[in-house]
């Protein structure tokens, strides 16, 4: 087995030369380097990261989010950047206090693969993103009343009994399925003049 | 796209040029004819899936089409949804290989196999020499095994039903192979913290150093269908391009990311097992498009069969499980007769391994691109979050932009060439 060197990755250095008092604690474990960000500064120091010269870690490798059992820890919010051209790797994590709402800047702008990276974590942790163009539920279906799945006070079971979801399913409004930007092509759908016979019916809400 | 050739030329040249290669030939005539006159129709909806077989498997797309043309293309997915990051906090380590199983289910043992690297990396645990390189077999297989799946159903969308077959016939006797091993087709469950599940059987090196000699030909009899076929060529030529770039920015991995020209392999570049030591080439795309894709597949194949047929050479003697009595149970025999042993065993089965605390990315280069397994440990012997990090999830999250101004005929094309799988898009 190879593992990867231990010592702490030299951007952390220039990132504090760089951004000061908002790059917190940095750790080495595992061979990679974590390094935490004040929520604040998070977009800014990821943005720089990608385009300084030096750094350039063009790659999002992935976003995700990390809730710890103690519940007074705050949550996480964990960036895996790669440098394609340095074959370097980093990985950035933002801090969100419980007692503050879970928001934090989306990167979206930054690189396209956030986005349905962040939509999942939004619809799995309920962490808002602030600046996601498109930012709903991607894995559960859009009107999903019983919470965020992988936040640690939802139980394994899901929140409400099966009669209960089963009831639920049975009362949705199918309209409610498609989001606001399909429905405005659904509605052109409607509007399309009948190839000989009637115009298809409207989906309404369905019968229990 | 080129100079303006007729159809009969296209279809009756193989499109060879003097060196012998296949030339990119547009099967039909590239100069646009005078545009269609607007009809001012309204954009058509229209849905695609999620039972339906050219979205390989329960994907539903929303197309909006004007006339023929894709407009706009918003991917669906949430339906084979099983939580299993959900159940991964509730499991020991090992508990959580059947669910590894169970996410890219094309190619299990190589999930298998990445999970274990994780928490083996986690847990500071080393590996046999024996089981590292039976792992690398282990992935390679997987790797042919789920790029023979693409291709075979990337070409039965495409309208190429032989290959279909050849392809499916080749799987078959891969899995003949990996049951006689682990005793599973699909779900293998193949690896253990720390070990596998099974050494190979007596007689098996010699079956699959057998295949490997013979499956080549397979390979190169599809490439006669396919290479020049001008069917094949204007059905894929120059569809769903993604430049390198956009292929970066949108983190596609694995031969999606390659097909784009990026020499990105997480086996060249963090190397994992002992990949670092194999003689094979990474292919790398030059356009982008689905051919491309379709190259660098096949060409992941034979380097597959190099590197497999080099790890049979090199297979060492000797255990497949770490001595390590915290994380591997002690043989059924021993169990009966040793009062120590039999406490290891307890410990295992109902505390499971702790883990120390602290947390870990392991990205392995699975078939459909960089599959990471980010284990968090709290110390307990169940992880505090078990991340997937999905290759499909992000490459079918670049649908939109490859298929958006193409035909509806070629968002099949480019769906296929993507090489999805629902069950690891939606964990």
């Amino acid at each position: 087995m190879v593992s990867a060197p231990a010592a702490e990755n030299p951007s952390v250095a220039t990132l504090r030369a760089r951004f000061g008092a908002s790059v917190g604690r940095c750790a080495v474990l595992c061979g990679a380097t974590i390094v935490h960000v004040a929520g604040d500064r998070g977009h800014d120091v990821l943005a720089w990261l990608r385009d300084a010269p030096d750094e350039r870690y063009d790659y999002l490798v992935d976003v995700t989010a990390v809730e710890y059992r103690d519940r007074e820890r705050p949550l996480e919010v964990v960036y895996q950047l790669r440098s394609l051209a340095r074959n370097a790797q980093l990985r950035v994590k933002i801090l969100l206090p419980k007692n503050e709402p879970l928001e934090v800047d989306s990167v979206v702008d930054l690189w396209n693969g956030a986005n349905w990276l962040e939509r999942e974590v939004y619809d799995m942790f309920g962490v808002r993103f602030r600046g996601h163009p498109d930012l709903r539920r991607i894995l559960m279906w859009e009107n999903y009343s019983e919470g965020y799945p992988l936040r640690k006070d939802f139980p394994l079971r899901g929140r409400f009994s099966r009669s209960e979801q089963v009831r639920r399913a049975l009362g949705a409004d199918l309209k409610a399925h498609y989001s606001a930007e399909e429905l405005s092509i659904a509605e052109s759908y409607h509007s399309l003049p009948a190839d000989g016979g009637a115009a298809p019916p409207a989906p309404g809400p369905r019968e229990r | 796209m080129g100079e303006k050739r007729v159809l009969e030329f296209a279809l009756a040249t193989p499109g060879i040029d003097a060196a012998g290669d296949a030339t990119r030939v547009p099967l039909v005539a590239a100069t646009p004819g005078p545009p269609e006159p607007d009809m001012h129709t309204d954009h058509m909806l229209i849905n695609i899936g999620p039972q339906h077989p050219a979205t390989h498997g329960v994907l539903r797309l929303v197309v909006e089409l004007d006339g023929e043309v894709v407009v706009r293309v918003i991917p669906h997915i949430g339906y084979l949804h099983s939580g299993f990051e959900k159940l991964g906090e509730y499991r020991h380590y090992n508990q959580i290989i059947p669910l590894t199983d169970r996410t890219d289910y094309l190619s299990a043992p190589a999930n298998n196999v990445a999970f274990a690297l994780a928490a083996e990396r986690l847990m500071g645990i080393e590996i046999t020499p024996r089981c590292t390189v039976l792992r690398v077999i282990a992935c390679e297989l997987s790797r042919i095994i789920s790029h023979l799946v693409w291709a075979g159903t990337t070409a039965i969308d495409i309208g190429a039903f032989t290959v279909f077959l050849w392809m499916f016939q080749e799987r078959e006797r891969v899995y003949n192979l990996i049951e006689e091993w682990t005793g599973a087709r699909l779900t293998t469950t193949l690896t253990r913290v720390g070990g596998l599940m099974a050494d190979v059987p007596d007689g098996w090196t010699g079956r699959l150093r057998e295949w490997c000699e013979r499956f080549p030909k397979t390979l190169d009899e599809v490439d006669r269908m396919l290479l020049r076929n001008g069917i094949w060529l204007g059905r894929t030529q120059d569809v769903g391009v993604m430049s390198a770039a956009e292929a970066i920015d949108y983190s596609l991995s694995g031969p999606m990311l390659r097909a784009s020209g990026v020499a990105f392999d997480v086996r060249k570049d963090h190397p994992y097992l002992d990949y670092d030591s194999y003689e094979f080439e990474v292919p790398v795309g030059e356009h982008g498009d689905v051919y491309d894709r379709y190259l660098v597949r096949m060409e992941e194949m034979r380097q597959s069969v190099r590197i497999l047929l080099q790890a049979l050479d090199r297979l060492p003697d000797g255990p497949i499980n770490a001595a390590d009595p915290r994380v591997i149970l002690p043989p059924k025999r021993r169990l009966m007769s040793d009062m120590e042993s039999m406490i290891h065993h307890f410990k295992q089965v109902m505390e499971g391994v702790p883990a120390p605390v602290g947390e870990v990315y392991f990205p392995v280069e699975n078939p459909k691109g960089e599959l990471g397994t980010y284990l968090v440990s709290d110390g307990s012997a169940k992880p505090v979050r078990w991340r997937i990090r999905p290759p499909s999830f992000l490459n079918i999250a670049a649908l939109p932009k490859m298929a958006e101004g193409h035909l509806l005929s070629d968002l099949i094309a480019i769906n296929a060439s993507v090489d999805i799988v629902m069950g690891e898009i939606d964990r």
